[in-house]
């Protein structure tokens, strides 16, 4: 089945970068996109696009139906799913082929079959792919359970058959804590699930998490594209991952690799894919799963390799034979990727949302950014909150760690809080630079309250005068009147012009004079007044002498709110008004009538607590009943009007005191 | 246009010992504005503020647009004179407010309770009648005691006036807006009551035309500041306030808005050009600009450290060659410009003269130069008719409907003072150097005619002349002059619309320029009867 449209049925980074790779070949490209991305990026940078439904994964980018009715009208060939939503769903590629269109990705049999954890792993160890020993059988009795686990030795790991989440999960490290470990086991899986059957596997400490990327092809060609180490996660998801892993000598590797295709032979592999395995620190390694499809992590495969996984993916797809035999891919030097996720390293990592004032990364040798948002953009509670990949190449680890340090520190993103500050302290860190990465790298080295972000006086210093003079140097375009005359001209000088700043709980006072030709004096607070030059602009980026310091500031602003990007990093800023707030008048102390007009009703008493806005008296006036309410909230002092009563505008009907 | 070739040397001795000397001027002229900034000192500030109040200054910067200029005017007005306070107890000028050029006075609150004096009064009258004369809508920020009781025999009568303008202002569509931040009693009430556009602050306002004591002592009624003429009272129930502000910065902030939505335009239109800074450095202006008014000087020099890109094309270059006359853009605005380099001839006042005319048909705005120490004298001159050609100037400086500005950069003696748009001819606004000297003569030529005519009249008598009696004569009215024709002494009697340091004029001048633009530039060719 030959094509040359390609539909891809993803959405954020991965759909633009298989859009790239497909534009790139000459293909066709469509889109498809839900409500909430009827502006995303990839529905603009694809030839077509099509709607597929409202927001929620469910009514969209998983609804097979509405995906194959869009590859229907486009005459869309071939479908790539991309990673994640129907990537890995059987039934899908089952539904492609039916519906004649070319599934991007290996057979369904494969899919399915390495669906199922127990299975897969079952059919692993029968080609003699080391798994991680383990009983999950139906004799639940004590007696079997205890056999079993001296069998599988120790540590040991207890869980719920039916759990997940952890609950009625237990470690066991020796023989006569077993008896007890299991009884408490069972009572938490049973409490938890209904269903207290337990299964048992040997525990791993320490481990780390290493891949094999593998290439199939129709022809019957397994190749494997080196690993790659993706131990430091969190919340369960990868958020950093290099390749080569520095916990692999040529003969681990070797065997792994072996292993791995050994795995993708086993399935008669085609397309891409990932043989996943937890190395023990004891250099043993067991197989875990196998991720049928582009991994997110195959960027840093790409750049130590020269290839481009998603054109082999598209070749191998038409039916071709991969253009590379094993002794062709030969790596060379090392690649990090850095996940930026919209999230909150401070709290517990739960995703973020907002609108994205800025997305800006300065351009890097070595640096490949594979994102899925710009400026501007909203990011919603609807998808996974991964904004982009942020990849660095260099001949060394250090030298790509040391790149990946500065993508990040000079990248400037805003509006929407993200673990770009984490990442770089995470870089940052001794056992990164030693190499000792495992899964629990992140509880280890970053315990909750060393997640966020340092407090630096001097950073947010800098940015109280970088913003106001960014405010100045905008103002200074926009003045009508003698646009030559330096603004804020004087010629008998009191004081200077202040802009006044919230950070956070912080409010800090800056004073500037503008002294032309782009000099400023600025004092912040009651600081020696510092002269601050604009040695550079470039759009939203500024290169600013301040004192005798020259560096860049980039500064964006959505009204009253202003951050700053600077060396030291980013501060959020929030432009005080030189006037107050709009108050709602509120009588001091009296409800008073508006127009005479007779009195219907008095709905509180002497003494009652109101709130504000409590209706307090009925007054029948011009044929209209108005209903009077407290100004403010208060303690009724009086009540100084009778139903029935007939009263003149302005008198005093209900007096309150303070609270 | 080319650019003035320059001639100074900074790095010659004279000019240095000139900067030098110049510099110690405007350094007494720094300390003295300082000075005028401070209000009614430390004790009466903190005073203020600790009422939560804002300082006068401070509801100016609060209401001029941020990055906005002002100009102040008339800063030292009063200056040196007994019992008169900082900036005779107003401070004003011109500002920008919401994108629009306004005359702004604020009552200096910390100056005996911004109590009116004399000079505060003189000063008002000026500022007022420069907003008119500029169509400029006038913003009154306003927190007084009222007269200056003890002195009111020489304010009652002419201070009425103020209330006049104000109307008057309105009949024309030049609009008033009032913010009362205090007191404003008496007659003092009639500023917000004739204003357009009136913001009363909560709590502060006090408007009434008599206060509780007497009242009581009038009619026996005993009532209260706030009843009586509060901020609520006013524009709950007189409907003498507009606007009821929260606070002061509320107040402040709805007089930027109603100047914002004034639907105002400016009418004036001239040739415009990008402006461009001088080529020289307007430093140089206090090496160039002589310290002693006795020493001659180019005003070509001036005017290259004033004009956009220091270009000039110059009028008559080798007639009259005294009046120097030509035309330049300044911050972008086209001016024709009148300088003296010397005494008035007869061909330097009719080279002025008929400028003055070109100027006025194209509707050009004219600048002065004043650096003068009169007509030539003499009986050659007078048989030449240097009073006909005098008078010919000073018919086309009367006549002129051009915006005129004039800057004092030197002397400032005799009709040479009126035939250069001196204050009596009306120019739109007049500054001031520091070096700056008026008078009829000169106090050597003063002192010189006295002793002239002593000797003549004991002659006459037959008395011998008391030469030591005359000396010390002579010497007390060369005292009695030198004082009274010095800078100081002119700007703190309102002969000028403020002194500056000759470094600002350029910005002073496009300020001023930019300013009279406000109204309507009309040419015209219609002068009184030339003598020719």
């Amino acid at each position: 089945m030959k094509f040359d449209k390609v539909l891809v049925a993803n959405r954020g980074e991965i759909a633009r970068r298989v859009l790239r790779t497909c534009r790139a070949m000459g293909y066709a490209t469509v889109a498809v996109y839900s409500d909430a991305d009827a502006d995303a990026r990839h529905v603009h940078e694809a030839d077509e696009a099509v709607r597929i439904g409202p927001p929620p994964s469910a009514e969209s980018y998983l609804r097979i139906e509405a995906i194959l009715d869009a590859a229907r009208r486009t005459g869309a060939g071939a479908i790539h799913p991309g990673y994640g939503f129907l990537s890995e769903n059987a039934a899908f590629a089952e539904a492609c082929e039916a519906a004649g269109v070319v599934f991007i990705g290996p057979t369904a049999a494969a899919i399915r079959a390495m669906g199922s954890k127990i299975e897969a792993k079952h059919l692993m160890a029968s080609h003699g792919v080391p798994v991680v020993p383990g009983y999950q059988g139906e004799d639940q009795t004590t007696a079997r359970l205890t056999s079993e686990a001296l069998a599988i030795g120790f540590p040991l790991l207890l869980k719920a058959s039916a759990g997940g989440g952890g609950k009625g999960m237990r470690v066991v490290r020796a023989e006569d804590e077993l008896d007890g470990a299991i009884a408490a086991a069972r009572r938490e899986a049973m409490a938890a699930f209904g269903d207290d059957r337990l299964l048992i596997e040997r525990y791993v400490e320490r481990p780390r998490h290493i891949e094999f990327q593998i290439l199939g092809d129709a022809h019957g060609h397994v190749v494997h594209v080196h690993e790659r180490e993706c131990s430091i996660q969190r919340r369960h998801q990868k958020i950093v991952e290099e390749t080569p892993s520095v916990a692999l000598d040529p003969e681990l590797r070797a065997e792994m690799a072996r292993a791995a295709v050994t795995a993708g032979e086993a399935l008669g592999y085609r397309s891409a894919g990932t043989v996943e395995f937890i190395l023990a620190p004891d250099r043993r390694f067991y197989f875990l799963e196998v991720n049928t499809r582009l991994q997110v992590e195959h960027p840093v495969t790409e750049l130590v390799t020269g290839l481009d996984l998603v054109r082999l993916q598209l070749l191998v797809a038409q039916g071709q034979p991969l253009p590379v035999t094993q002794a062709d891919i030969q790596p060379s030097g090392h690649a990090i990727e850095c996940r930026i996720y919209a999230e909150d390293p401070d709290n517990a990592f739960l995703p973020a949302t907002g609108r994205l004032r800025d997305w800006h990364f300065p351009p890097l040798e070595g640096l490949r950014l594979d994102g899925g948002v710009e400026a501007g953009d909203e990011v919603s509670i609807y998808y996974d909150p991964m904004l982009a990949k942020v990849v660095t190449w260099a001949p060394t680890r250090a030298e790509a760690t040391r790149r990946m340090v500065r993508a990040l520190e000079t990248a400037s993103i805003q509006g929407v809080r993200t673990n770009r500050a984490f990442l770089v302290a995470l870089l940052r860190h001794p056992a990164w630079e030693a190499g000792e990465t495992d899964t629990h790298f992140i509880d280890t080295h970053f315990p909750p309250e060393a997640r966020g972000v340092p407090a630096d006086p001097e950073r947010d210093r800098l940015a109280c005068v970088a913003a106001t003079v960014a405010l100045a140097e905008q103002a200074e375009g926009a003045r009508a009147l003698l646009p030559s005359l330096t603004a804020g001209w004087r010629n008998s000088r009191w004081r200077d012009p202040e802009q006044r700043w919230r950070l956070g709980e912080a409010e800090r006072e800056v004073r500037y004079r503008a002294e032309g030709g782009g000099r400023y004096r600025v004092t912040v607070d009651d600081e020696a007044s510092l002269p601050v030059r604009v040695v550079a602009s470039d759009g939203p980026t500024l290169r600013l002498a301040i004192g005798d310091h020259v560096s860049a500031y980039r500064v964006v602003r959505d009204g009253a709110q202003v951050w700053v990007h600077g060396v030291r990093g980013s501060t959020a800023l929030v432009a005080l008004d030189r006037f107050p707030e709009e108050v709602g008048e509120a009588a001091a102390g009296s409800c008073l009538a508006p127009m005479p007009g007779k009195v219907t009703q008095v709905l509180v008493e002497p003494g009652q607590e109101v709130a504000q806005g409590q209706p307090l008296v009925r007054l029948e006036a011009m044929k209209m009943e108005h209903t009077l309410r407290a100004p403010r909230a208060g303690v009724v002092a009086a009540v100084l009007a009778e139903p029935g009563q007939l009263v003149e505008a302005d008198a005093a009907l209900v007096r309150l005191d303070e609270a | 246009m080319r650019p003035i070739a320059t001639k100074v040397d900074p790095r010659d001795a004279g000019f240095r010992d000139n900067y030098a000397a110049m510099r110690a001027m405007v350094d007494k002229l720094e300390q003295a504005l300082a000075a005028s900034r401070e209000g009614g000192g430390d004790k009466y500030t903190s005073r203020h503020e600790a009422k939560g109040k804002l300082l006068p200054r401070e509801r100016i910067e609060l209401l001029v647009d941020r990055d906005g200029y002002f100009l102040e005017l008339m800063p030292l007005a009063g200056h040196g004179v007994k019992g008169v306070g900082p900036g005779a107890g107003v401070v004003g000028g011109i500002g920008v407010v919401s994108g629009v050029e306004c005359l702004i006075t604020a009552s200096e609150a910390t100056v005996k309770g911004g109590a009116i004096n004399e000079y505060g009064l003189k000063k008002s009258l000026r500022l007022a009648e420069i907003g008119a004369a500029n169509g400029l809508p006038n913003i009154s920020l306003i927190e007084s005691a009222g007269a200056d009781l003890p002195n009111q025999s020489k304010i009652f009568v002419p201070g009425g006036q103020t209330f006049r303008d104000i109307t008057r202002r309105s009949k024309e569509g030049i609009p008033s807006v009032c913010v009362v931040f205090g007191s404003s009693t008496a007659g003092g009430a009639y500023i917000p009551g004739m204003s357009d556009h009136v913001v009363m602050v909560k709590d502060q306002a006090k408007v009434f035309l008599a206060g509780p004591p007497l009242v009581k002592m009038a009619t026996g009624e005993v009532t209260d500041d706030e009843a009586l003429g509060g901020a609520v009272m006013h524009s709950r129930v007189s409907g003498v306030s507009d606007y009821l502000a929260q606070d002061e910065r509320d107040g402040v902030r709805l007089a930027r808005e109603i100047v914002g939505r004034l639907n105002w335009e400016k009418r004036g239109r001239v040739a415009m050009q990008a402006a461009e800074p001088p080529l020289y450095d307007p430093d140089e202006l206090l090496g160039i600009a002589s310290a002693d008014v006795r020493r001659p000087f180019d005003q070509r020099e001036v005017i290259a450290r004033v004009v956009d890109g220091s270009r000039f094309s110059e009028f008559k270059r080798e007639y009259g060659t005294t009046l120097v006359c030509g035309w330049a853009f300044l911050h972008g605005h086209l001016v024709g410009l009148l300088a003296n380099n010397g005494i008035l001839f007869s061909e330097s006042a009719n080279k002025g003269a008929q400028f003055i005319q070109l100027c006025n048909q194209r509707g050009i705005p004219l600048v002065f130069l004043q650096n003068i120490t009169g007509f030539m004298v003499g009986r050659q001159y007078e048989e030449g008719g240097i009073i006909k050609n005098g008078a010919k100037l000073i018919n086309a400086v009367s006549n002129s409907e051009v915006p005129i500005l004039t800057v004092m950069t030197g002397a400032s003696y005799g009709a040479g003072n009126y035939g250069m748009a001196g204050r009596a001819y009306d120019p739109r606004m007049l500054f001031t150097w520091p070096n700056h000297k008026i008078a009829v003569m000169g106090p050597e030529q003063l002192a010189g005619v006295l002793d002239i005519i002593r000797r003549e009249s004991a002659e006459k008598r037959g008395e011998a002349v008391d030469e030591k009696q005359l000396e010390m004569a002579k010497a007390m009215l060369r005292m009695q002059i030198e004082k009274e024709s010095d800078a100081f002494f002119a700007t703190a009697n309102l002969w000028d619309d403020g002194i500056i340091d000759p470094r600002q004029t350029r910005d002073v001048l496009g300020i001023a320029l930019s300013a009279a633009l406000t109204r309507e530039v009309r040419p015209t060719t219609q002068w009184g009867v030339f003598r020719h």
